[in-house]
């Protein structure tokens, strides 16, 4: 072996033959995010290329829609984006009704905003927990899964069920708010606040997790918004793109927040948008508990969108007929074709609705923000090493069950 | 909101668009397969449009299209400005076997979501830069969102091991469960344009089964019959205790 | 000590083996609380099993919290949300590579018997592919029944029972399982309603 302290030049150096190494990050894998596969190619442990592969968890969505009618597709679409199901709820509820026409009552819209906004929280608290841990923080993910059950809890109290809840509904929600419910989120939201100072007090000085995501995975705006990128990885690139600000939907306009928006686009600026957002939903949330209104009602009051109060089910006939209807049936929206979209955690969430004026949807097609996400990783890998794979991979956010539906 | 853009594209493409709509405000323009990219293109680069955020591509299937003699699939994409802050819809139409010329060039975006649609609809796209299945793999045959495609259709890559420990019912078939707000795909393709139940059709004896559910009711009846057997000798005052339930 | 007890195996009342010496009985012990997970975790479930692991309802007081991410060093395959068609020889091939004994524990109803995803794309449930121990059906399961799961292949392991399935029974509320012995014993209220 030449000495240390002589210098080579390239002519001088040891010339062997080298190929990139193929290497297989399988289905199944230690990173928690999602299964997914990479076929690395590698030269030591620079990544050359990248092969992504998604699929591993298409589950039929879209077909399994065209099957049923419009309320049964809500279980499927709660399980598109699991950590936050709110929002593919509510998603999906305000699809519907724009094919109808519909607009829901005040009340709902409020309610629909803060289990959204709360939903929204669980995700990125999850992302971020988990992506601390896989660079070896358990504690911080530890203390966000403590904070994630106590939302948990609220949502197991108001939905009955502590993630895939399935209580949206076309014109409204499956039912109204419990009695204790604004005292309850107020009660949660000074703990999430103290327990981000915790989680960021652990992390945001520390050497090995600023090292392991500042200047990583970078990707640049033109290149995000090329390839369809949306949510915090497009605000992370200083694009303020946030649906709720510039398309408001569900009264978002009447609430003052700001979105976070990074300058880099590396998994930095991806963990620090989607903290920042976290405290921008708890503004949300409290802003929408002061101006909902205690009483009124929650569910579009028309018997051919909504299931009548079972009471007059049992009791009049015209109740009875409707609820038969809705349910063997389906409600019939009118022949057309519809796109609504929404902020869900990840990015621009999109349902097109296909409809032929049968209780059946015709086509349902989600336009999935982490498939978008998920294409732009290769770009951002290239160039990185393996070890940068898990804290990439991470930021992307990419949830199985939205990207490959 | 997007009329401008439609103004500019029909100025741009004049008879190459087909139709326009605005259903629940959205704004959509059906044009000529032979200007996809072309109006692609000019909804890109023109100031006015700057239709520079890729949004979503995909494809819906029309089968009674095709026994009109039309072209069977719609490819829809949907596009964004960042400033203009526009959105608008792009339709065409590409028939059964026939290319789609890719958009690729002009928004890396629609890379994964042009081999989607190939994957589920059987779309090809010419000069597409990798041309491959993406949820489903390699091995399967055909394209699972047509509409021809039945739903529990599987193609097992793992052959299924024997698993007669358990006494699991089988799943539902097509037609169990809600009959009436089933569509039934196979009626329709064949032009029975009343959409009967199903398993009224199968009652009446007019239609097969969508499913193997014959094959499940066989199973089901298998099991019942095992249940009745181990379920005999605890009737008879088993000597080995059970637990309470 | 050998106990009358018998599990809730499905499919019959099987006798439960006597273990032979008390040297196994020592053996399964210690490795029903010390069992290191490979957590396939692909779905939702996998939501439910971050928080099974959480502070909350920890499973590191059984012992099995420490998960191996590979095949080799792993007791248990923890099979986690719905496994589709394309996933299924990956499945295969990481049950392969484990090590005996090894149990598996399908989690969630997707992976124990393919959920409400009866299509072209998901296996009809995780033994169709790898002989399972434990089923937990749930969508998704609540942390309590995934623990309940775990009591029961803690009580399989204990007993050395290989290759019965068991499956964690639907918790009755006291009052309609009365209301169902009553009617058991011959009082036919017309919908059980007394």
């Amino acid at each position: 072996m030449e000495p240390i302290d002589e210098i080579l030049t390239e002519a001088e150096a040891l010339e062997l033959p080298t190929e990139p190494m193929r290497l297989n990050m399988g289905p199944s894998h230690p990173a928690m995010h999602g299964t997914i596969r990479m076929v690395l190619d590698l030269d030591g442990e620079t990544i050359l290329n990248v092969d992504v592969q998604p699929g591993y968890l298409h589950r039929g969505f879209e077909k399994s829609c065209e099957r049923g009618t419009y309320v049964q597709v809500y279980p499927y679409a709660d399980r598109l984006n699991y950590v936050s199901p709110m929002l593919n709820n509510v998603g999906f509820s305000l699809a519907c009704e724009k094919l109808l026409g519909i607009e829901v009552p005040e009340r709902c819209a409020y309610y629909r905003v803060i289990l959204g906004e709360l939903s929204r929280i669980c995700d990125h608290f999850t992302c971020n927990g988990a992506s601390a841990m896989e660079l070896g923080a358990f504690t911080p993910f530890l203390w966000l899964l403590k904070v994630r059950d106590w939302i948990w809890d609220i949502l197991e109290k108001e939905t009955g069920a502590r993630m895939t809840h399935s209580f949206g509904r076309i014109g409204g929600m499956a039912a109204p708010p419990t009695p204790g419910f604004k005292e309850d989120v107020r009660a949660i939201l000074p703990e999430i606040r103290k327990v981000i100072g915790e989680a960021e007090g652990l992390l945001l000085k520390n050497r090995i997790f600023l090292d392991r995501t500042q200047g990583i995975g970078k990707i640049s705006q033109e290149r995000a918004l090329a390839l369809g990128v949306t949510g915090p990885m497009l605000r992370s690139t200083g694009v303020a793109y946030d649906v709720r600000k510039d398309h408001p939907y569900s009264l978002y306009d009447r609430f003052d927040f700001d979105v976070p928006v990074g300058t880099d686009g590396d998994n930095w600026d991806r963990f620090m948008v989607r903290m920042e957002e976290i405290r921008q939903s708890m503004r949300i949330i409290e802003q929408a508990l002061e101006q909902m209104p205690d009483e009124g009602p929650i569910n579009v009051d028309d018997p051919r969108i909504m299931l009548p109060e079972k009471r007059e089910v049992y009791d009049t006939i015209e109740a009875t007929i409707a609820h038969f209807k809705l349910v063997m049936e389906g409600m019939k929206p009118p022949k057309g074709r519809v796109y609504s979209f929404t902020e869900a955690g990840n990015g621009e969430l999109g349902f097109y609705i296909v409809s032929d004026g049968s209780g059946t949807p015709y086509r349902v097609r989600v336009r999935p923000p982490c498939w978008y996400n998920l294409q732009a990783s290769r770009e951002m890998l290239i160039g990185d090493m393996i070890a940068d794979i898990v804290p990439t991979f991470g930021s992307v956010n990419m949830i199985g069950g939205e990207c490959d539906r | 909101m997007s009329q401008k853009v439609v103004a500019k594209l029909e100025k741009e493409l004049g008879d190459a668009i087909l139709a326009k709509d605005d259903f629940r405000g959205d704004d959509e323009v059906t044009v000529d397969l032979k200007s996809w990219v072309k109006a692609a293109q000019f909804l890109k680069e023109d100031p006015d449009c700057a239709m520079d955020m890729f949004g979503d591509l995909t494809a819906v299937d029309w089968p009674e299209r095709e026994a009109e003699g039309e072209a069977r699939f719609d490819l829809v994409l949907y596009l964004r400005s960042v400033e203009k802050k526009h959105r608008i819809f792009v339709r065409t139409r590409v028939a059964d076997g026939k290319e789609a010329p890719t958009l690729s060039e002009v928004w890396p975006g629609a890379n994964w979501a042009e081999r989607e649609v190939y994957d589920m609809f059987g779309i090809e796209f010419k000069d597409h830069p990798d041309m491959r299945r993406i949820l489903m793999y390699e091995e399967f045959e055909g394209w699972p969102l047509r509409k021809d495609y039945p739903i529990d259709k599987a193609q097992p890559l793992v052959e299924y091991r024997d698993a007669d420990d358990t006494l699991k019912l089988p799943p539902f078939g097509i037609e169990e469960g809600q009959p009436f707000g089933r569509i039934d795909w196979e009626g329709r393709l064949e032009g029975i344009g009343e959409q009967v139940s199903p398993s009224i059709g199968l009652q009446t004896g007019e239609r097969r089964a969508l499913s193997d559910s014959e094959i499940a009711e066989e199973q089901s009846a298998e099991l019942d019959k095992r249940t009745a057997e181990s379920h005999k000798p605890e009737e008879a005052g088993a000597s080995a205790p059970s637990e309470g339930e | 000590m050998e106990s009358k007890k018998q599990m809730k195996v499905l499919g019959g009342n099987l006798p439960v083996p006597a273990f032979t010496t008390k040297f196994d009985a020592l053996l399964a012990w210690a490795r029903k609380y010390s069992l290191f997970q490979y957590p396939f975790a692909t779905a939702c479930c996998g939501m439910e099993f971050f928080a099974v692991a959480g502070p909350r309802y920890d499973i590191a007081r059984f012992g099995a919290e420490a998960p191996r991410f590979s095949p080799r060093q792993s007791d248990v395959l923890w099979v986690v949300g719905t496994i589709s068609q394309r996933q299924g020889p990956a499945l295969k091939r990481i049950y392969e590579q484990m090590t005996e004994p090894k149990w598996v524990v399908a989690f969630g109803t997707c992976a124990s018997c393919g959920g409400f995803y009866d299509n072209y794309t998901t296996i009809p449930g995780v033994d169709k592919v790898v002989p399972t121990d434990v089923y937990i059906p749930g969508c998704p399961p609540r942390p309590e029944a995934v623990l309940d799961g775990l009591m029961l292949l803690m009580e399989k392991i204990q007993k050395g029972v290989h290759g019965e399935p068991v499956s964690v029974p639907p918790k009755e509320v006291p009052k309609l399982a009365q209301l169902r012995a009553k009617k058991r014993t011959g009082n036919d209220a017309p919908g059980g309603r007394s």
